[in-house]
């Protein structure tokens, strides 16, 4: 596996694997938020209690898990940089952490849209919301100490070392915060089986996943390869990259 | 024979930082007046009933110990970098982990240890009961290294920039979210006359991880800064 993974450390051939990658993630993407989002919104039925407002579910429910989901491979990614030394994975930590605060802003906003109506405020303090907020904080704690460092090499270093420390901590502080106060429901789909929610709102929810997974796939690649072209731009593969015009 | 040089180190640097804040009183008296006046502030705030800061005194103590704890972290790297000490001991054969537990603890002695020591002063200033104090005592007492060495990390991390310590407050907070949480609601359980034991347990293995994984967080932390 080192054999076939190791070629890719080298700048030039993780961006040549960033092109090719990035219009399968475009289908996927563009495929899958169209069918979603119109399966979704318009024809899923609605729910029997909440009426349409439920609907918030197909974008709520995606960019929650996904905000967790690239909290974890920035983690892995990060983990990765400082075991092996590998710079181009400091560049897709740096790469990942915009994209999951962005989700993990979204996941909030929506839910608070939600719970106006629902529970009657925008913001209660329950395990849930609070752990989603704390993991917002992490987000922007990388970023902003990868913005204070001028030397941009040790700047995607210490985000790494950060990003490990918040990945130990994030289990300790999501269990110490559910504990603390429980208001938010349990999760609707954790057993596929015996779900909670009825298959013509799953599948729609299914394929929003899937989509906002290729979604957060696709800006991370796009913003990994100008990373790697930033980082490289005295390289002669990348001046005849600029010079072709491409 | 490396055994006794590995100790005579870890006395060593122990004993210089320890020296260091004592030569320098304001280092020790600074934070807890600190703590002193945030303390003060909450009544001021939020109304002197007896009985309405009797129920949020755990915490308003803990969100003053998690303050002042901060206040004094700026400065826990700060003067070994800028001479340049920092660099030799990172430089040293000797275990970088090992001598940076040194400085977390000198930093707790000096800092965490005379907050424990107070705490039952601040505990009568925000009216809590007898039962609660003690608790209160042990929560800082197996809390506040737990701050220091989660701390260190972020002062490990902004110790080589121009402006680090709002930045170190950004990074730091959110990690000692759940010292808080248990710390609070033991002293909580404690003053309905529970048994807290279990709150105790789990901060104490909080610390108990922290010990290992720490230093080796903040050794490549400095390493970083340093280079």
């Amino acid at each position: 596996m080192w054999k076939w993974l190791h070629p890719y450390a080298k700048a030039e051939r993780a961006y040549q694997l960033c092109n090719t990658l990035l219009p399968y993630f475009a289908v996927i993407t563009l495929v899958c938020l169209v069918i979603g989002w119109v399966w979704g919104l318009a024809y899923a039925p609605a729910d029997y209690q909440q009426k349409d407002s439920y609907r918030i579910i197909f974008i709520h429910v995606p960019s929650a898990i996904l905000s967790m989901g690239a909290y974890s491979s920035m983690a892995i990614a990060a983990i990765i940089a400082l075991v092996w030394q590998i710079r181009n994975a400091e560049l897709a930590v740096i790469s990942i952490a915009p994209v999951g605060a962005a989700m993990t802003a979204i996941a909030l906003l929506t839910g608070a849209a939600w719970g106006k109506p629902m529970w009657g405020a925008w913001w209660v303090w329950d395990a849930r919301l609070t752990s989603e907020l704390i993991l917002l904080f992490l987000y922007f704690g990388v970023l902003s100490l990868y913005h204070a460092f001028e030397d941009k090499k040790s700047a995607g270093r210490a985000a790494c070392i950060l990003a490990v420390v918040g990945v130990i901590n994030l289990p300790i502080i999501h269990f110490s915060v559910e504990w603390w106060n429980t208001l938010h429901q349990g999760s609707t789909i954790t057993k596929f089986d015996t779900s909670a929610i009825d298959p013509s709102m799953l599948w729609p929810l299914l394929i929003n996943i899937v989509a906002f997974a290729g979604f957060v796939g696709l800006v991370t690649l796009i913003r990994l390869k100008n990373e790697i072209i930033q980082h490289e731009k005295h390289r002669p593969w990348v001046r005849e990259l600029v010079g072709r015009g491409e | 024979m490396m055994n006794h040089s590995y100790w005579q180190l870890f006395i060593s640097v122990y004993k210089k930082d320890v020296t260091l804040a004592f030569r320098q009183r304001s280092e020790i008296v600074n934070p807890l007046l600190f703590f002193l006046i945030v303390i003060t502030l909450f009544p001021l705030a939020i109304g002197p009933e007896p009985a309405l800061l009797t129920r949020m005194a755990p915490g308003i103590i803990w969100v003053a110990a998690l303050l002042s704890t901060m206040l004094g972290l700026d400065k826990l790297f700060r003067d070994d970098f800028n001479d340049g000490s920092l660099e030799q001991l990172i430089a040293s054969p000797y275990p970088l982990p090992l001598s940076v537990l040194a400085k977390v603890l000198a930093h707790w002695t000096t800092t965490g240890l005379p907050m424990v020591l107070m705490a039952p002063v601040f505990a009568l200033l925000m009216n809590l009961e007898a039962q609660a104090l003690s608790a209160t005592v042990l929560t800082l007492l197996i809390g506040t290294p737990l701050l220091s060495f989660i701390g260190a990390i972020g002062a490990g991390l902004t110790v080589g920039l121009q402006k680090g310590g709002i930045l170190m407050s950004l990074l730091v907070l959110p990690l000692y979210i759940p010292v808080l949480i248990f710390a609070t609601s033991a002293i909580d359980t404690s003053s309905m006359s529970l048994a807290y034991g279990g709150q105790l347990a789990i901060l104490g293995a909080m610390l108990a991880i922290a010990c290992v994984c720490a230093p080796i967080a903040i050794s490549s932390a400095l390493k970083v800064s340093v280079n």
